[in-house]
């Protein structure tokens, strides 16, 4: 009896122990922010360095979203000291992982200096600037802006889970 | 002080400043505005993303 006992006790732990659980691993999610992993058709790379990362401005008529694939021209800003694709971003920090979520974010502020961008825009285009086709990442909104021969400033949000500007959770 | 102006540098007391901003869950900004009687000489804007777009809860959902 006390045998029978003492078995079913050690399934019990045992199961509390050894469980195995569905689950994509945290890892994974970082490498395939770092392009370690190709399960369709990929590129051959030059190199193991980071890409280099442009952000274009669009204007609020242009139809920037999910379906880009590249870098556009159309519907993109044009103004006094604003250049065609847009500037660099600054990736400093590489992508890691809050928790289980992969997170990346620009290591600095994105600024377009001295601008004039007279026809309203509402939204950012984060693009890979090494690729040979210019390939897209996302689209970012924000409220309607015009600038004046002045400065626009887009502000990263923390690298964090909850409100990293990339993330696989 | 000196701002940037569609007229060159102009000191700051010379204009009329207006300033604005706008608090969401999706963006904070600021924007300044510099007026030379009432023409617009300078604006800026300064946004500050909160959250990563919808489009990429959609992929995150998807993968976890």
């Amino acid at each position: 009896m006390v045998n029978r006992v003492l078995r079913v006790f050690r399934q019990s732990l045992d199961g509390l122990l050894y469980a195995n659980s569905q689950s994509m691993c945290s890892q994974f999610k970082v490498d395939i922010l770092n392009g370690l992993h190709a399960f369709g058709s990929s590129v051959i790379r030059a190199g193991t360095t980071k890409d280099s990362y442009k952000a274009a401005l669009y204007l609020v008529s242009a139809s920037r979203g999910a379906g880009d694939t590249v870098y556009d021209v159309t519907g993109e800003v044009s103004g006094a000291n604003y250049t065609a694709g847009g500037v660099a971003v600054t990736t400093g920090t590489a992508p890691t992982l809050d928790g289980t979520t992969a997170i990346f974010t620009p290591s600095a502020s994105i600024v377009y200096t001295n601008v004039t961008l007279a026809t309203a825009f509402d939204a950012m285009l984060l693009y890979n600037d090494t690729s040979a086709t210019k390939l897209a990442v996302a689209v970012f909104t924000f409220g309607s802006q015009t600038v004046t021969a002045g400065t626009f400033t887009l502000t990263m949000p923390a690298n964090a889970a909850a409100t990293a500007l990339i993330r696989i959770a | 002080m000196l701002i940037h102006t569609t007229h060159g540098d102009l000191e700051e007391s010379t204009l009329r400043k207006v300033e604005g901003a706008l608090d969401s869950d999706h963006e904070h900004t600021t924007w300044v505005e510099y007026y030379l009687g009432d023409e617009l000489v300078h604006r800026s804007a300064h946004v500050t993303l909160k959250q990563w777009p919808e489009g990429l809860t959609g992929v995150a959902e998807r993968i976890g």
